[in-house]
């Protein structure tokens, strides 16, 4: 394990620990080591015990924002629906965030997700994570058995072959083009913020594609989403959707079909990226657990990139600031609305 | 029927000569870096990787979706609702390289579905070329769960890949419609004997326990009230991943879709692992969290199934532990099974 991994292990171990001990909180989220090389398995810790089980590493890939208002719930006490919660403080969790991470529960807490006090945050400045499938490319798809991290090279074995990877050119494409990986609301930090990051070409993928002529571009998007399977792991993962009924799970009136027509798999992913627009932090979960390798990430990419240009917005950077599509102000730009269209205009 | 030997020189123009007769698929590359089942565009094949392609072939015989009949939607048409056969211009089709975990779910999928029309005759359409393996990947398991990296269960006919040749055996009539057409010979002495050797020295982890048959000696309440089904479920997030890349995970559901005043009845490809599997219209959900949906899936693989049919529902292949988002190993599941 990499130095800076050990460090920040230790210190999580032993934050979770005394946080535990003293009772400051009922429950805390990390990640402990999973059962294959390269993955790493979302944890919670209830006792002292179990805070030794915490790891961290580069392959810690699901936004852990994600099982934070579920978790705060089920530590409430059981009450009816519409009832309100008793009276006096309830159970809080101790929850590991990066910037990304950090910025979801800033999200959650301006929508009514979860309450800032319940959650005492561990910040961690992410030194970006690896994307399993990139390195699996970086060793010719041939199956990797063992990872050893060191803090800036990987170390990977398979059968018959050992290699060194650089490990910044694995790092997923959102972690390289992240500009904030310092947690933005945290109690407690583990190593030091290491200030926000200048990409000045951090839209470079989305430029590409916007760059192309209209019938491509639709091509481009047909050809990526045709592999899907609708498993939804994509907005399972995702902090963002926590409607207690998707759209593609509704069946009055059902807005999408249940198989997997190209139609309906469209309509899911354009849908399901418009509803993160002006919301998503590019945290990169939905991309990293696709079991199909489809980068819907770049989806919700070009609405950030539309939101930042038209708003100057981005997503929880700070608790204060209104979010840009559920408030209205007088100068709003509307130059992207349609308001009539000739026919036989052409786009 | 004696094994035969096929020269992979002459493999290609044999399966091109089945191409009038037959869809070819086969697990071949993709731009993603994984293989897929794909149709053969008659390329270079007989370089099988190891190991399982991204889908299993469940999709062949429980298509996603199935049309179960047609009908005209239009109220004021003479046939309105009058239900027709759907019209399947398929031709039947060759799997070429299926491993012998995916092949052997067809066999397990075959038990619930023994009555079922459209699955026994896609059964019937779909020839099995099967790829016996010399060596696994790390998440393997076919020997945990009855079956075996040298097993036949399932297929027509099973090639053994010895480099130059392959080393054919013909296990069914089916299979033996595939093989009748003068590009194979009988096997060298060497060649038997390399073959015999490959079988023996196949590799797969194994436990050395009669897996289905210690599950079902055991209580089903007392599986079913185990404690350590809240930390298994805890990290899912409740997606179709393991359900839908599993060969033996076979639930659906069923669902009309009318579109310009066409109707069709299909049946898609559904999952324990969503609410809406087990969502009452009353609003009552039986398995309303995930714990009871997680443990659903193991229960109905590990327990329910083998305690109706016999085996357990799994084929080691591995795909669930390789792609489930938050690494839930069924592994480690089923260890704590036979444990507790």
């Amino acid at each position: 394990m990499s130095s800076v991994n050990e460090r920040i292990t230790q210190e999580i171990q032993s934050i979770a620990a005394s946080m535990l001990e003293s009772g400051q909180v009922a429950a805390f989220l990390g990640y402990s080591q999973g059962t294959l090389p390269g993955t790493m398995q979302p944890f919670v810790a209830r006792d002292v015990e179990d805070a030794k089980k915490f790891s961290w590493n580069s392959f810690c890939v699901i936004n852990l924002a994600n099982y934070l208002p579920a978790l705060l719930r089920s530590l409430e006490p059981p009450r009816r629906r519409g009832e309100p919660p008793p009276e006096g403080p309830l159970p809080k969790v101790g929850v590991l965030a990066t910037g990304c991470w950090s910025r979801n529960m800033v999200v959650q807490i301006q929508e009514n997700q979860i309450e800032r006090q319940r959650a005492v945050i561990v910040g961690i400045s992410s030194r970006g994570m690896v994307s399993r499938r990139k390195l699996e490319a970086a060793v010719g798809y041939r199956e990797i058995t063992h990872i050893e991290e060191q803090d800036n090279s990987l170390l990977v074995r398979g059968d018959g072959f050992e290699e060194t990877i650089n490990r910044w050119d694995v790092v997923r494409d959102n972690c390289q083009t992240c500009v904030h990986p310092d947690p933005v609301i945290y109690d407690k930090l583990i190593g030091s913020l290491s200030g926000d990051r200048k990409i000045p070409d951090r839209f470079r993928q989305v430029e590409e594609i916007e760059a192309l002529s209209v019938d491509d571009r639709w091509q481009w998007f047909q050809n990526e989403i045709s592999s899907c399977i609708r498993c939804y792991a994509c907005r399972n993962a995702c902090p963002l959707c926590y409607c207690p009924t998707c759209f593609v799970d509704d069946s009055r009136p059902q807005w999408v079909g249940k198989s997997i027509d190209p139609v309906d798999t469209a309509l899911f992913h354009i849908l399901r990226a418009y509803h993160c627009a002006g919301r998503c932090t590019d945290c990169g979960s939905c991309e990293s657990v696709c079991p199909m390798g489809i980068r819907m990430r770049l989806f919700t990419k070009k609405l950030q990139k539309d939101v930042l240009e038209l708003y100057g917005f981005e997503p929880g950077l700070d608790p204060d600031a209104p979010l840009p599509l559920s408030t209205y102000k007088m100068d709003d730009p509307e130059e992207f609305i349609l308001t009539h269209i000739k026919k036989g205009d052409k786009k | 029927m004696k094994p035969l030997v096929l020269e992979k020189e002459q493999a290609g123009h044999w399966l091109k000569g089945l191409c009038n007769n037959f869809d070819i698929f086969a697990p071949l590359p993709t731009d993603k870096g994984y293989s897929d089942w794909q149709k053969w565009d008659g390329g270079d094949l007989f370089d099988v990787a190891k190991g399982v392609p991204k889908s299993s072939i469940k999709t062949f015989f429980f298509p996603q979706p199935e049309v179960l009949f047609q009908f005209n939607a239009r109220a004021s048409a003479p046939d309105a609702f009058r239900l027709r056969e759907p019209k399947c211009q398929d031709k039947p089709r060759i799997l070429f390289g299926v491993r012998p975990c995916d092949a052997r779910s067809v066999v397990l999928n075959s038990m619930p579905y023994e009555e079922d029309p459209y699955f026994q005759k896609r059964i019937q359409e779909t020839f099995i070329v099967g790829f016996l393996c010399r060596e696994g990947c790390s998440t393997c398991f076919c020997k945990w769960t009855g079956g075996s990296p040298t097993g036949t269960e399932g297929m027509d006919v099973a090639a053994i890949d010895l480099g130059q040749v392959l080393y054919v055996e013909i296990l069914s009539d089916k299979g033996k419609r595939l093989v009748g057409n003068g590009f194979f010979r009988s096997p060298t002495k060497d060649e038997e004997t390399e073959a015999k050797d490959f079988v023996e020295k196949a590799k797969g982890q194994a436990l050395d326990q009669d897996v289905a048959s210690i599950l079902r000696s055991k209580g089903l309440m007392h599986l079913y009230d185990a404690p350590f089904w809240n930390s298994v479920s805890e990290p899912c997030i409740n997606c179709g991943t393991c359900t839908f890349l599993c060969p033996t995970c076979y639930c659906f559901d069923i669902q009309d879709e009318t579109l310009r005043g066409k109707g069709r009845r299909i049946r898609y490809w559904d999952s324990c692992m969503f609410p809406l599997f087990t969502q009452h219209a009353s609003g009552h959900n039986p398995r309303g969290d995930k714990l009871k949906r997680v443990r659903n899936r193991f229960m109905h693989k590990l327990k329910y199934f083998p305690d109706r049919f016999g085996p357990i529902s799994c084929v080691g292949c591995g795909r669930c532990v390789r792609d489930c988002p938050v690494n839930i190993d069924i592994r480690q599941v089923l260890r704590s099974l036979l444990e507790i």
